[in-house]
């Protein structure tokens, strides 16, 4: 264990730590852009400086290991001053679009810029001009809002491990793309999102099919209902419809989505979803109540138990449906049918 | 799986064999890329140079249904240069000799005339895999849809204790599951033959335990498999089938078989979110919620039972699919009063001894793997640590036996099925989604440059393809993905359905259909 | 009463009803920024504009009849043209702050902006430069944000005797000011806060919870104050737990609004209070809680009685 120094109280930590994960363990918040538990420091953005007593700099918390006896602090004027320099000049060539910018609420640059009120920028303002890359289906990419954090680029590369996007060009031209500058609908790009999860401003957008502010609506965990991974997701809803998937940052995906789990929703409020009960009548489907469906029901299966036996009826349960629904089912079969003949289609 | 997702990335050797991983479960992908940009050596078996393929040390572009030769020649060449884990076979396995005994004919060479892999790929696999400390297979479907899906699964099985792979980190014997909780729908007793907690149905004292538990008489005479539910309607013996959730008619291998079991049938009951063409062919169709509308519980391919939370009201007057059977029992005389998921969970948890220890606030934040017998235990990561199930490891040596259908000169070429990434199975989701129609709008059928050549097919054209069960007309996609002989199509889209064409033979074991090998022809339509 | 047709769909209301409240009735919403129930209709914003089969121009929702057999349009092209433009122009002349400005959140601007698409610059015009009023402790006055919809023009004048408010001079310098344009404690204000609770733009906001919250990244809380009988509402805000500001919500029929209230419950909710600041011989001084909320002589006595 280390002895450290915090904002002026004493914490003892782990050897081996950050001085950003060491203020994480101790509940001593330090700003962040660039920085991503799942992956290795990178220390670009300098957001995270912090002043360490005796350093000759202020030193990136992110990518600096903590030593015994280290005193920090973590807000000091020398700090917030480097912060607001910071926000300055990200805000020179960054949009005032907060109007109606979709990232609104949810925006890192905007947090910070409220936390240390930082207006808009001194600087000449040098806005960039580049096209927004609409390609993709189901996220769009605006350069013009990027701060070059590089988030995108490593989950792409390490996490995700497709190699869609990178850096091109140098200075002020530097800008996240895919080769030769094509478009991600001509990339490798495979869709999942996991880009768009970790962009920290409004560069990264979901295209969305209905407008909602980030504030105006709920998340709600629950698990993904395609494949088997069983990835952890937040719906997100508004007025009782579900708008978009966020992925959840632990096990088993780590904060990691495909472009099924992360885009394909659009089926739960969909418009051909069956809303009541159906009667075949004449070869024909029928609207009826719950309790004519019931009725009808109970009375045909009643009547072929008792003519033709149990095991004349089976049941099919099924690998979308829930445990409980599963084991409710194989008990509805088995107890009130009185019959095995129960599967499902875990072979195919 | 024997083991956890997390524990790919930690492999020094990754065997992947009849999965198409990258594009069926995608992020379990990721793992595997992130193990290999760590240094860990990928081998595959595949009938197509998947994506993986690609990354791969060693690619064995096996013919379609022949995973046994495969696997018998790669212990083949470990017991013959001794890389086997003795240790390992003496203290935990049994029936080492007759494995021995067996594996001796199949010879690398032999293999490569059956398997059309060259013998030392084969033998480069085999000393890669025995050779490494953790070393995991990943599987699925390519392993389990054949006729000899149970000796497929015991050839893997026996390559992994073989070399000592079980039981240990980032090893094990991995089948990834295809659905979201078919792990679940099977530990629930959704099967013919169990209970749930896989519970014999036909043993004595299971069925006393559940009686008690349910306070009715029950049934031991093991039910009927799906496909046998079809043949028996055929034949008029099944009478009424009661559907939640599946879509069989495009799912199903011999489309019109399905059809034909279904029309045949006195009444036919489907629970479903949209009116799928199975549906269609019911006498009475139930509006069923999906999954953002309820409560409840999956479990996922590593057995996580993790949370699924209500996120809006019902649409329509959809109900939950258990609220519906809830109401039906209570119909036909079977009272029961459970008021949300959570009473049914707490009652499965009580039968079923590998969730006996799984409650909803223990999940609440992070799911838990099964087996979790009690309240304080913290779920199981990796199975079979210090001995197996059954006690010794059962080696259960298999010789390799030919697909049902082979290709001849009237069907000439193997069809092979699969899914693609950006649809789910029968497409009642994914189908709904602009984006993903946009980029994968239908059908396709993926043919081999040389073989197309010699029909004078073009990329695009429409082709016909036939078997002996059906033929659809399906726009050809000329790649070398596929071999010269073999054929691939996606099985999910309705117009162009490659179930028309797949075969309904099955193993005997599962009754799992051999929907990875089937003959037919093509033409230039 | 009377049948009308709004966006295709029938409906029955009372002769006198607005278009505005037919439409609610129906669940139509209808943008608005000078309308409120609590006060005299003034049809001012013109953003609640809609089309009237056969009527020669847009009609202001909130202050138009309902009339047999009209039939009324709220989301029509030519509708939306015109709410983009009266935005639009609201723009032209309203500082683009939204990335710090307290109200982003729920400010109403903001929220038709973003329904309507409507972004900074569309037009160029003449901006004012009025300075900030931060003067007193519990309200700030950003005039350059004003949108001049006059809601606390009229709801100042409906406290009897008050009326602390009146728009004054012409024009494109038309402002809404005190008596003799002076500072908000140099005037009659009795920092009720009814003005602050009905601005629906950041040009009228509450000091005490200025700097502490973003409006997405609080709960907040409703509650009746119980310092009197009024039994007027409030909110109370927390972040991450901790209850951060309180602040008054709109008045209603027979809830007024106080100082006291509004004090009196930051004493009783917040973890970290302010100093009270009450007027003392008409200037605002910071004093103690027990003279804020007039309870010097009660504790005087209760001393008294322990001795």
């Amino acid at each position: 264990m280390l002895k450290i120094k915090i904002n002026g109280s004493e914490f003892e930590v782990k050897k081996g730590l950050t001085i950003l994960e060491a203020c994480k363990e101790v509940g001593v918040e330090v700003p962040t852009f660039c920085h991503d538990d799942r992956l290795k420091p990178s220390g670009t953005c300098r957001i995270c400086v912090v002043e360490v007593e005796g350093a000759r700099n202020l030193m990136a918390a992110c990518s600096t290991p903590v030593t015994d006896g280290m005193v920090i602090w973590t807000e000091s004027k020398k700090v917030v001053d480097a912060r607001k320099e910071i926000l300055n000049l990200i805000l020179a060539n960054h949009p005032l679009d907060c109007l109606t910018c979709e990232k609104s609420g949810e925006c890192k640059l905007q947090d910070l810029c409220y936390k240390y009120g930082i207006k808009g920028s001194t600087f000449k303002p040098n806005k960039k001009e580049y096209d927004v890359d609409e390609s993709n289906e189901f996220y769009y990419s605006d350069p013009n809002k990027c701060i070059l954090c590089g988030k995108c680029v490593r989950v792409c590369n390490e996490l995700q491990c497709t190699g869609a996007i990178g850096f091109a060009q140098r200075g002020i031209k530097t800008h996240v793309t895919t080769p030769f500058d094509k478009g991600i609908a001509n990339s490798t790009c495979v869709s999942c999102g996991n880009c768009v999860a970790v962009c920290p401003v409004g560069a990264l957008m979901p295209k969305k099919k209905m407008k909602y502010r980030t504030w105006e609506v709920k998340k709600v965990r629950t698990t993904c209902s395609y494949c088997g991974v069983g990835c952890q997701l937040y719906l997100l809803v508004k007025d009782d419809k579900v708008v978009g998937v966020e992925p959840y940052f632990g096990e088993p995906n780590r904060g990691l989505l495909c472009v099924k789990g992360r885009f394909a929703y659009n089926f739960i409020n969909h418009k051909d979803r069956l809303k009541t009960p159906l009667i075949k009548k004449n070869g024909k489907f029928e609207e009826a109540t719950w309790e004519e469906a019931y009725d009808y029901i109970v009375g045909r299966l009643t009547e072929i138990k008792e003519k033709y036996g149990p095991d004349s009826i089976a049941g099919l349960t099924s690998a979308r449906c829930t445990n409980e629904e599963n084991y409710i089912m194989q008990k509805f079969m088995r107890a009130v049918i009185g019959t095995n003949n129960i599967d499902h289609c875990a072979r195919l | 799986m024997t083991n956890s997702i997390a524990e790919i990335e930690d492999a020094e050797v990754i065997f992947i064999i009849g999965s198409n991983t990258t594009e069926n479960h995608p992020v379990i992908g990721t793992f595997v890329k992130r193990a290999k940009n760590k240094g860990a050596k990928i081998i595959v078996a595949d009938p197509r140079e998947i994506e993986l393929a690609k990354l791969s040390d060693v690619f064995m572009q096996l013919k379609p249904g022949t995973n046994v030769a495969l696997l018998n020649a790669m212990m083949n060449v470990i017991i013959e240069e001794n890389l086997q884990d003795e240790e390992f076979i003496k203290e935990r396995c049994e029936n080492y000799d007759e494995l021995k005994e067996v594996v001796k004919d199949y010879t690398p060479e032999k293999a490569e005339v059956i398997t059309g892999v060259k013998a030392d790929l084969i033998r480069e696999a085999a000393r890669i895999y025995a050779k490494a400390d953790k070393a995991c297979i990943l599987y699925a479907m390519g392993v389990t849809q054949h006729a000899t899906g149970t000796e497929n699964v015991y050839s893997i099985a026996n390559l992994a204790m073989l070399c000592g792979k079980l039981g240990k980190e980032s090893c094990g014997v991995n089948p990834l599951r295809g659905q979201n909780n078919v792990q679940g729908a099977c530990d629930m007793g959704g099967l013919p033959d169990v209970f749930p907690g896989y519970q014999k149905v036909h043993i004595k004292e299971n069925v006393e335990k559940f009686e008690k538990a349910w306070g009715v008489k029950l049934s031991d005479k093991p039910g009927l498999t799906v496909s046998e539910m079809f043949h028996e309607a055929i034949k008029g013996k099944l009478k009424a089938l009661y559907i939640m959730g599946e879509n069989p008619v495009i799912s199903d291998p011999d489309t019109k078989h399905v059809i034909e079991a279904l029309e045949k049938l006195e009444f036919l009951v489907v629970q479903d979110i949209f009116l799928t063409e199975t549906a269609q062919y019911a006498d009475v169709v139930l509006p069923a919620a999906s999954f953002a509308e309820k409560d409840g519980t999956f479990t996922n391919t590593e057995r996580r039972v993790q949370r699924v939370r209500k996120a809006i009201n019902n649409v329509g007057q959809s109900k939950a699919d258990w609220e519906i059977i809830v109401d039906i029992m209570n119909r036909m005389g079977y009272k029961c009063s459970y008021k949300s998921a959570r009473d049914i969970f707490d009652e499965l948890a009580k039968v079923t001894p590998q969730y006996a220890g799984i409650d909803y606030d223990r999940i609440e934040n992070e799911g838990i793997q099964w087996p979790c017998p009690t309240k304080d235990h913290p779920g199981t990561k990796i199975l079979h640590k210090d001995k197996f199930a059954r006690g010794k490891g059962l080696f259960k040596p298999t010789k390799y036996r030919t697909s049902a259908e082979q290709p001849d000169d009237e069907y000439p070429f193997i069809l092979t099925t699969g899914r693609i990434l950006y649809h789910y199975h029968t497409m009642t989701m994914t189908g709904k989604n602009e984006g993903l129609m946009k980029i994968a709008g239908e059908s396709y059928v993926e043919i081999n440059p040389m073989d197309a050549k010699k029909y004078g097919i073009s990329d695009g054209d429409l082709v016909e393809v036939t078997s002996r069960r059906g033929s659809v007309r399906v726009k050809a996609k000329i790649t070398d993905v596929v071999n010269e002989g073999v054929v691939f199509m996606p099985f999910h889209y309705a117009d162009g359905s490659a179930n028309v064409l797949t075969n309904t033979a099955y193993d005997e074991v599962t009754k799992e259909p051999e929907l990875k090998v089937c003959a037919v022809r093509i033409k230039k339509a | 009463m009377i049948t009308l047709t709004i966006n295709g769909k029938k409906i029955r209301v009372a002769s006198g009803t607005t278009i505005l409240g037919a439409a609610q009735k129906l669940g139509i919403d209808i943008p608005t920024l000078c309308y409120d129930p609590m006060l005299e209709v003034y049809g001012g914003c013109r953003i609640c504009v809609v089309e009237v089969e056969g009527a020669k121009s847009l009609m202001a929702a909130c202050a138009t009849q309902v009339q047999e057999g009209m039939v009324v349009y709220t989301e029509s092209e030519k509708v939306i043209k015109a709410r983009k433009e009266i935005l639009a122009l609201l723009l032209a002349n309203h500082p683009n702050d939204c990335l710090t400005c307290e109200k982003a959140g729920v400010c109403k601007l903001q929220e038709y902006a973003y329904r309507y698409d409507v972004k900074f610059g569309q037009i160029d015009g003449e901006r004012h430069n009025y300075e900030l009023e931060d003067s007193n402790p519990y309200i700030v006055r950003d005039m350059n944000k004003c949108i001049l919809c006059g809601k606390c023009v009229r709801t100042c004048a409906q406290v009897e005797g008050r009326k602390v408010l009146t728009f004054a001079y012409r024009g494109f310098k038309t402002k809404v000011t005190t008596a003799f344009d002076k500072p908000y404690e140099d005037s009659d204000c009795a920092f009720c806060f009814r003005c602050v609770a009905v601005c629906p733009v950041g040009a009228l906001k509450d000091k005490r919870a200025s700097g502490k919250a973003r409006h997405w990244e609080v709960s907040k809380e409703e509650f009746t104050c119980t310092f009197c009988d009024y039994g007027c509402k409030f909110e109370v805000a927390r972040k991450h737990g901790k209850a951060v500001y309180v602040t008054p919500k709109a008045p209603s029929e027979g809830r007024p609004l106080c100082l006291k209230g509004k004090i009196g419950n930051e004493l009783k909710y917040l973890d970290d209070v302010e100093t009270p600041y009450i007027r003392v011989e008409g200037k605002l001084e910071p004093v103690s809680w027990a003279k804020a909320l007039g309870l010097e002589e009660i504790l005087y006595k209760i001393e008294t009685e322990k001795r």
